[in-house]
């Protein structure tokens, strides 16, 4: 019987929960950043990942229905291991990149316009690896 | 003079029907590539005469093109990857001969523009399309039958990975032919290999090249990892699997993270060359080093990837050859199962020099050097499984100690690359290629020639001639050490590598003792082909029985060569070494057969790589109206496919009674 | 199409493999169906193609090259409209899978009809900012961050058509080649899955690429 409940696709009311859950978690980002808060944009951003990553889980679970029991397990380490993947491939090219970047030759007055802080659509010249 | 009229590329023009495809594509006044095409074409033509001949075009199609059976995929693969060696090596030597002649001001025979295609080419087939399809085709013909299964987990899946490969080898190919190949390294670095710097043709037949057998190697990847979770016999727990199937199982897990990068990567330098977008060009905010960092973050993986599944070749013959159990199982497994995920925090070594600052550096310096560490284990494990036990030295276990001593050399010079510092010193010269010939020539080709000598009576039932294959283990072992030791003492001089020509006459004499080395290669690479021609030869008299080796893993239960199922009925499995244990008991199959369940072959797979080929070949030359239709079939074929509901059938009990009957007989 | 098909399944199934057996439900666990997993594994390696492509994006995400950028060009409503469509669809599959575990094959069309109206509303609303970011000049050749922005937007594009047109056949395979057949069964499942994980890519696109850069 236990391998009976693996292959189900959940019941009307997890699925319910799970709709409610990623509504909720949709609408509150969206919101925010449509009411342009005045508090400091690097909160704002926290919010919206950290919501975005809860609403990852929610889908996992209600909809994918991932448990650590599937397929003995495997099916959750499979998710481990590309999760760390992905933290590697995102938190590893963005470090080297970034420190590259850094390290570029000098910035001269002209191409200082390039830095991203400026409104978008200022002149940021043909620059373009060295940004930053 | 001769050499300025071959730099120059067709003129670019565009006709609907051809696309930029025009008569000067064909390379018809290169008389090296004449004579390669006047020899594939005659060689081509007597194979055909000779299968139509001898009736053989319908057994071909039926028993090997169509077949979904893990067993000749396998075999398929390594006759690919043989074809392809082949290749590969011509490329290898004509550079070798072309170093050695060109100093001091003199030319040689190969003028840049061809040179630079052919250390492209030689990277890429060796890489892509030798050592990937030699370590898939070991793992599809062993690892099922290690672990006590019928198949793999999706048999025309297989099929089909195995034809996305050969397709794409036949784009490399066919770019020998038609047009030309990348001049960019086994890489293809932009903006070097941006629509800018590389024009025409070449750069595009190696990435759709790539693309398409890409596709493949996936597809296969997860294959195998659903294969060893879902397919392995009753009562086999992870841990009574051979080492082989564990390192199969971590290299597929690699293959499954690492590929997509590659593809998704390759997609963008495909973009920048096709559409104009901006990732990895000089202006409108591009980043080249973006292109190296990804590339890497595949790159690395991959040399793992290519790497375990010989650990896992090795491990089984220590262990079989010193008749004891493999030394430290357990560690063996963690070993592999670190360096899975080591692989992925040490790729900014191949960039040390890029500028990213010391505290980058030194976290991949340091992560590079941890790696050893695992594989120091496995190192130690293969000395231990050894030490007291009665070593055979078959030609098997000639390859493993060549192995180990080869390898450990190229893991320490690997280890002083991994000092930044040093590697500012040796980045990107002849040392760096004598380090990685060391570890992959001492690895991984060694380990298919053991592999292969070891499972070859396995496959067609007797026993590959000895003195052969004693000849061409020797003359590979010394070759190896005079092609490459000349590169280190020229690396530390500070010669880079790919140049096709070079001033300092005093470099010479190293690059004559290479290419010395080189042909006790060529010798190696010919008493291994003459040793199987003669051994098919003398078949009657090297046959062996299903268990020559007196081997312990369940691979040696079935029959040499084995049946379409394997195994006659299930195995029960209680441990580790299984068929040592089973013949402890005195092994014998019950006699009490059921029908068996089997897959049936398709074409499916095959047209599909047909259409693939043509797909990208259409994209190379901008045909698109034939890669609108060839696309399009792609998909109309997969769907059709999709309607096929008659996919198996069943072995009747009195076939599999009478397989069994005759091989007890002999 | 559905590549990973037709397992074997098991080692052993002698001659009372499920086609004879229907019911029978081996106690083994390698007797069941490697296709989840297969394709579990397929999802995550799918999974890191996206990765990359995020992470092309967060690299080469400010290198606008003089051209526009995020708040020239989003619009937030409009990503709204794209997401919501989106997560119904994703809860309209789920009706659809909850019919099917009844039998209920026409409850099953139904809802799968009304998954591929979203799903082909959500196509529409991108295709149509492609083609207005192209017309206003802000097409992938305009900026290293376009190009990534194109890519990655499109490439999950391109697997919700992939998705519709695997709907569209399996959806013929479930009226006319057996119903809720074993075969049909297994691949609505894969289906299943392939719809959710497009949806949970999406949120990663629609707060990583869009909202995060409009504050």
């Amino acid at each position: 019987m236990s391998e009976h409940h693996e292959n189900s696709h959940g019941t009307f009311n997890s699925l319910m929960t799970g709709f409610a859950l990623a509504g909720i978690l949709t609408l509150i980002p969206f919101g925010i950043v449509m009411m342009e808060p005045s508090w400091d944009p690097s909160v704002t951003i926290g919010i919206i990942m950290g919501l975005g990553a809860v609403q990852i889980i929610v889908h996992l679970v209600y909809f994918l229905h991932l448990k650590r029991s599937t397929e003995e397990g495997w099916t959750f380490s499979a998710t481990i291991f590309a999760v760390v993947i992905l933290a590697i491939v995102l938190a590893g090219s963005l470090w080297v990149m970034h420190n590259m970047n850094a390290n570029m030759m000098p910035m001269t007055q002209d191409n200082m316009g390039a830095l991203p802080a400026l409104p978008a659509g200022a002149e940021h010249g043909a620059h373009g690896a060295s940004h930053e | 003079m001769a050499t300025e009229a071959l730099h120059q590329s067709p003129p670019e023009t565009w006709t609907p029907l051809f696309g930029r495809l025009t008569w000067d594509w064909i390379p018809y006044h290169e008389p090296i590539l004449v004579g390669t095409f006047a020899a594939v074409a005659l060689g081509g033509l007597a194979v055909l005469i000779l299968m139509t001949y001898f009736r053989l075009w319908g057994p071909f199609w039926r028993d090997w093109v169509t077949t979904i059976d893990h067993k000749k995929i396998g075999i398929m693969y390594m006759a690919l990857g043989f074809i392809m060696f082949v290749r590969g090596f011509a490329d290898a030597i004509m550079m070798r001969a072309q170093q050695a002649m060109a100093a001091g001001g003199a030319e040689g025979y190969l003028p840049p523009h061809h040179f630079d295609q052919v250390f492209t080419a030689h990277g890429v087939i060796m890489i892509f399309f030798v050592a990937m399809a030699f370590i898939t085709g070991i793992m599809n013909y062993v690892m099922p039958l290690q672990i006590g299964a019928r198949d793999v987990a999706f048999p025309f899946l297989n099929n089909f990975s195995f034809w996305m490969t050969v397709a794409g080898a036949i784009l490399v190919n066919l770019s020998l032919f038609v047009g030309e190949f990348a001049r960019v390294g086994w890489l293809a670095f932009p903006p070097l290999s941006g629509a800018s710097f590389s024009t025409g043709p070449g750069m595009d037949y190696y990435l759709w090249s790539l693309q398409i057998a890409g596709i493949g190697t996936t597809l296969s990847g997860i294959n195998m990892v659903a294969t060893i979770l879902k397919m392995r016999a009753p009562g086999m727990r992870l841990f009574d699997m051979p080492i082989f199937a564990w390192t199969t199982l971590c290299t597929n897990f690699l293959i499954v993270a690492a590929f997509p990068v590659l593809t998704a990567t390759l997609t963008m330098l495909t973009l920048d060359r096709y559409i104009g977008t901006h990732f990895f060009t000089n202006d409108m905010g591009g980043n080249a080093m973006m292109y190296v960092n990804l590339i890497w973050i595949w790159g690395h993986p991959e040399v793992y990837i290519l790497i375990l599944p010989i650990f896992g070749v090795f491990s089984e013959i220590v262990a079989t050859f010193s008749g004891k159990p493999i030394f430290g199982y357990k560690t063996m497994v963690w070993a592999t199962a670190c360096i899975m995920v080591l692989s992925f925090v040490v790729w900014l070594h191949h960039f040390f020099t890029m500028g990213s600052g010391a505290n980058v550096n030194a976290f991949f310096g340091i992560t590079t050097m941890i790696i050893a560490v695992p594989t120091g284990v496995k190192v130690f494990n293969w000395i231990f499984t050894m030490y007291k036990g009665s070593v055979r030295l078959e030609t098997p276990m000639l390859w493993t100690i060549g192995f180990i001593v080869t390898f450990t050399i190229g893991g320490m010079t690997g280890v002083l690359l991994a000092v930044p510092p040093v590697d500012f010193q040796l980045h990107n010269t002849l040392f760096l290629i004598a380090h990685f010939h060391n570890v992959i020539i001492g690895g991984v080709v060694f380990g298919v020639y053991a592999a292969v000598s070891y499972w070859w009576p396995k496959a067609f039932g007797f026993k590959l001639d000895d003195t052969w294959m004693r000849r061409s283990f020797w003359l590979w072992f010394v070759g190896f050490y005079f092609a490459f030791m000349p590169l280190y003492a020229l690396g530390l001089m500070g010669v880079t590598r790919r140049m096709n020509a070079y001033m300092d006459t005093a470099w010479q004499i190293y690059f004559i003792v290479a290419v010395f080395g080189a042909v006790l290669i060529l010798g190696g690479i010919a008493c291994g082909f003459i040793g199987g021609f003669v051994s098919v030869k003398n078949r009657k008299a090297l046959a062996c029985g299903p268990d020559p080796w007196n081997a312990r893993t369940l691979d040696w239960a079935t029959q040499s060569p084995v049946a379409p199922y394997n195994f006659p009925e299930d195995v029960q499995v209680t441990g580790r070494d299984m068929f040592w244990k089973m013949k402890q008991d005195g092994f014998k199959w019950s006699g009490h057969y059921h029908d068996i369940h089997m897959p049936k072959s398709t074409s499916s797979g095959f047209v599909l790589a047909v259409m693939a080929t043509i797909f990208g070949f259409a994209m190379i030359w901008y045909i698109w109206w034939l890669a609108i239709v060839s696309f399009l079939g792609c998909v109309a074929y997969g769907i059709a496919h999709t309607f096929n509901y008659d996919r198996d059938f069943y072995i009747p009990a009195k076939d599999v009674e009478a397989t069994e009957a005759k091989d007890a007989l002999a | 199409m559905t590549m990973i098909d037709t397992p074997m399944t098991g080692p052993i199934k002698g001659p009372e493999g499920p086609e004879h057996h229907p019911d029978h439900h081996p106690d083994h666990a390698h007797h069941a169906s490697p296709t989840p997993i297969g394709f579990w594994i397929y999802l995550m390696s799918d999974c890191i193609i996206f990765g990359t492509l995020f992470a092309t994006y967060a690299v080469l995400g400010n290198s606008f090259a003089g051209g526009p950028g995020p708040k020239d060009l989003f619009e937030p409503g409009f990503v709204f409209l794209e997401t919501a469509f989106l997560l119904f669809s994703s809860i309209t599959f789920g009706m659809g899978m909850l019919r099917a575990d009844k039998g209920d094959v026409d409850g099953l069309l139904k809802w799968l009809g009304i998954t591929a109206v979203f799903g082909l509303l959500f196509i529409g609303m991108e295709l149509y900012e492609f083609r207005h970011l192209i017309h206003i000049g802000a097409g992938p050749d305009r900026s290293a961050f376009l190009s990534s922005f194109f890519l990655l937007v499109g490439t999950h594009g391109l697997h919700v058509t992939f998705g519709l047109v695997w709907m569209a056949t399996l959806a013929a395979q479930l009226k006319w080649k057996g119903g809720l057949n074993e075969s049909n069964t297994r691949r609505l499942g894969t289906l299943s899955m392939f719809w959710h994980f497009l949806d949970l890519i999406w949120i990663g696109v629609f707060s990583f690429v869009y909202l995060v850069r409009l504050v």
